[in-house]
């Protein structure tokens, strides 16, 4: 039985790929594994291996064009078969099923055929109907639409995602999903490029023989690279990054990129507020009790409002300033991190911050976070403090323009006025704030001002009643 | 244990239940003077007279009607038609009456008939009289079907099935008949509705019942060769199927062959494909394959004929595919 040989999705990101050369020509005899073509992805050019053995009986991309992934590059069958009499049906359904494509095939094509064509022809599959076409001499119209049919009872369900995940069987999917494996940095080993068990069991173990352009292969199958250490944790391997990471990665490159950071330190006297902390939670229970970071949340909120300027975002060409104070706490996962939102936190007191954000990182830790609870965060705090870091430096998280990094409180030796007016040193618990501003949108001046006012409310958090 | 025919299993099967019980008879063409077409019955007229052993004219549907009309009344019958291809005749007697009478009078009439008699592709024997009409008993609420491979299984599960309240369908084979096996010497039963694993594998499960299943063992022993370790499960019983076996076979094996040499539409084995498709959905590292009978009626040259079934080739090259080693 022939079968179409599909672009696949050589990197994860990758939509289509250029074929910069054939390897083999229509005629030769490929095994599974064979180089049939170079494709340039958008990262990298690589070899892409046959995943199947038989005849290349059709080239339908020349060297030079590019495809889209799932759409049909080649037909791989057995010696005699008729590539041409291979069926658009079995082409991937692209959502932009195009009509002229549909019209145009039953002119042309008996009625058995027709039948079978409309319902996956896709624009991308437009050429090979046309060819189907071409080759449906009369006397070739009924093997044609047996082919349709036993190869649609045989295999119903062989239709590349077009969103490029591979062809996967569904145990190999259930393994990758409960070990974090991204099945579209996979090769599948098996028909069609199947990913099965074999190929997520691989990257579980650390040797995959991956592609995945992020890691800058060329394409050539590297070896099992797996060492384990005697001693511990350390290993050699390659493991795909999981959609978390992606995402992750992502915005924050873009962030760095794009937005021009510049950072605004202060030290800050924690005395007060850590006391009417302890005044505060005096009086609740232990599942109640305030947490250190519900009053950064609070008085940032208070600090913005002072200067709204902070809750604005660049938008290419202008400013968006934005009424609720929608502030992220950044939480740290297993595998990357998540900065969960509560909304407009000036006009919320303490007890309903705490409980917006226990309930939410809850879900975060149970990788249950909708989209809704993290994204469009005006401003964003994270706080190292508990791994004990005096101080950092946050990267941006858009579309906000600005995050707070906070360090550890310690107790630390200040120069303080007596009540003589005398200079003495004094012990203080302090703490180092560092501000990341996005210049486009806040000049020093501002940014300077809001840290200002925070350092103010955080000395002497009764200000903010004010 | 003593190594025994299936056909004398069978006949040993009847003949202790005759002992057992005066109400169980044995009705069919030539079961009597003439020992039963293919000796099942051999010595049972001899031994219970003409009373219990009774020949019929060839009127499948009268005789199988009597059968269903003497279970109504409390009488144990045992209908032999001479092969499953002569049941066809019969067919409206089991589908409407036998299968249908508890469920009919509110379970005030059980149906403790059995009916049996070969099954399924033999050689020589041409389109008419050479195929597998499992499915057509399979599909049936209101019966059960037994399908036993082994001398030990058909003296087992014939006894079970001439003890059960409800109409079971025997499919025999009459390749089989000759086939020797041990069989325990103590009295024993097989239940019916229960699945045995046939050998124990890690690589694939192969799901089978009644005469393929000696196919699929030399297939299995073949490919162990080659380093391929295959779980047999025969059926046994294909109403009720023992679907719990198998799933728990394919949950450690992640792959899936039935083999059944019935045609590809609607049998047996197509819906064994289909449940181990929906139930272990999430285990199958592979499509589900289907070995079965070419669909074709029998042709009479025999390399045809063979050509049409399930064969030791087809079997390993199936398991391949499964695994991914074509």
């Amino acid at each position: 039985m022939a079968e179409n040989i599909p672009m696949l999705a050589l990197s994860s990101t990758m939509t289509d790929g250029t074929i910069t050369a054939w390897k083999v020509a229509e005629g030769d005899v490929v095994k599974r594994g064979t180089v049939l073509c170079e494709v340039e992805t958008d990262k990298a050019v690589m070899d892409y291996e046959s995943p199947s053995a038989g005849i290349l009986l059709k080239i339908l991309t020349a060297a030079g064009s590019s495809a889209k992934v799932g759409d049909s590059i080649a037909v791989i069958g057995k010696a005699g078969e008729d590539a041409s009499a291979l069926p658009a049906a079995l082409q991937s359904a692209a959502p932009q099923a195009s009509a002229p494509a549909v019209v145009a095939a039953p002119a042309a094509v008996s009625a058995p055929a027709v039948v079978a064509a409309p319902a996956a022809v896709s624009a991308p599959a437009a050429v090979s109907v046309a060819v189907s076409v071409s080759a449906l001499a009369p006397e070739a119209a009924l093997p044609a639409a047996q082919a349709v049919s036993r190869r649609q009872d045989t295999s119903p369900a062989a239709a590349v995602n077009p969103a490029g995940f591979p062809r996967s069987s569904p145990l190999a999917r259930a393994l990758a999903r409960d070990a974090g494996v991204d099945l579209r940095a996979l090769r599948g080993s098996g028909p069609l490029g199947r990913v099965v068990k074999r190929d997520v069991e691989a990257v579980i173990s650390g040797t995959a023989e991956r592609q995945a352009a992020s890691a800058g292969s060329s394409g050539g199958a590297a070896a099992p690279r797996t060492v384990r250490g005697r001693e511990g944790g350390l290993v050699d391997k390659i493991v795909a990054a999981s959609r978390t990471r992606m995402v992750v990665a992502k915005r924050l490159s873009d962030s760095m990129r794009e937005a021009p950071h510049f950072f605004l330190r202060s030290a800050v006297e924690m005395d007060r507020l850590m006391a009417l902390r302890a005044s505060i939670n005096a009086g609740r229970d232990e599942a109640d009790r305030l947490s250190l970071n519900v009053f950064f949340v609070k008085l940032t909120a208070s600090a913005i409002v002072r200067n709204p300027t902070i809750n604005a975002a660049w938008k290419g060409d202008s400013i968006e300033f934005k009424r609720s104070v929608d502030i992220a706490l950044a939480v740290a996962l297993e595998d990357g991190l998540v900065a969960p939102v509560v909304r407009d936190c000036a006009s919320k007191g303490l007890a309903d911050i705490e409980r917006e954000f226990r309930t939410l990182i809850a879900k975060a830790k149970e990788g249950r976070l909708q989209s809704s609870d993290y994204e469009g965060a005006t401003f964003t705090i994270s706080n190292l403090g508990a791994w004990g870091v005096e101080e950092f430096t946050a990267i941006i998280n858009p579309p906000g323009s600005a995050i707070l990094a906070l360090g550890a409180v310690a107790r630390e030796p200040v120069v303080r006025k007596d009540a003589g007016g005398a200079e003495a040193v004094a012990i203080r618990s302090m703490l180092r704030a560092t501000l990341s501003c996005d210049h486009r949108v806040i000049d020093g001046a501002v940014g300077a001002a809001f840290m200002r006012d925070l350092k103010g409310l955080l000395e002497e958090p009764a200000l903010a009643l004010v | 244990m003593a190594i025994m025919s299936y056909r004398d299993a069978l006949n040993r099967a009847l003949d202790e239940e005759m002992a057992r019980d005066p109400k169980v008879f044995l009705m069919g063409e030539e079961v009597a003077e003439y020992d039963g077409a293919y000796k099942v019955s051999k010595g049972l007229l001899a031994k219970y007279g003409a009373k219990r052993v009774i020949d019929t004219p060839i009127t499948e549907l009268g005789f199988t009607g009597i059968g269903v009309g003497a279970a109504q009344v409390g009488l144990r019958p045992v209908i032999e038609w001479m092969t499953h291809n002569f049941a066809l005749l019969a067919l409206d007697q089991v589908v409407n009456n036998a299968a249908k009478m508890r469920y009919m009078t509110g379970g005030r009439f059980s149906m403790p008939v059995v009916f049996r008699g070969p099954n399924g592709p033999a050689e020589y024997l041409a389109s008419q009289h050479s195929q597998s009409f499992a499915s057509y008993w399979a599909h049936i609420p209101g019966l059960k079907v037994i399908a036993p491979a082994t001398p030990s299984d058909a003296y087992g599960l014939l006894k079970s099935a001439i003890r059960d309240d409800d109409p079971v369908v025997v499919l025999e084979s009459e390749m089989l008949y000759g086939t020797t096996g041990e069989v325990g010497n103590a009295e024993f039963l097989v239940p019916i509705g229960k699945a045995a694993v046939a050998r124990p594998g890690t690589d694939l499960t192969l799901v089978t019942f009644s005469k393929p299943l000696h196919t699929c063992l030399e297939a299995a022993a073949a490919l162990e060769a080659s380093g391929i370790s295959v779980e047999v499960i025969d059926l046994r019983s294909i109403r009720p199927l023992d679907m719990d076996t198998v799933r728990a076979s394919v949950a450690r094996t992640n792959r899936a062959l039935v083999v059944d040499e019935a045609w590809p539409a609607a049998s047996v084995g197509s819906h064994v494909a289909w449940l181990i498709s929906r139930d272990c959905f999430d285990f199958l590292d592979a499509p589900v394959e289907l070995v079965c009978s070419e669909d074709v009626p029998m042709p009479y040259n025999h390399a045809l004929e063979l050509a049409a079934q399930p064969s030791v080739a087809k079997i390993t090259a199936a398991v391949k595919r499964a695994l991914y080693q074509e």
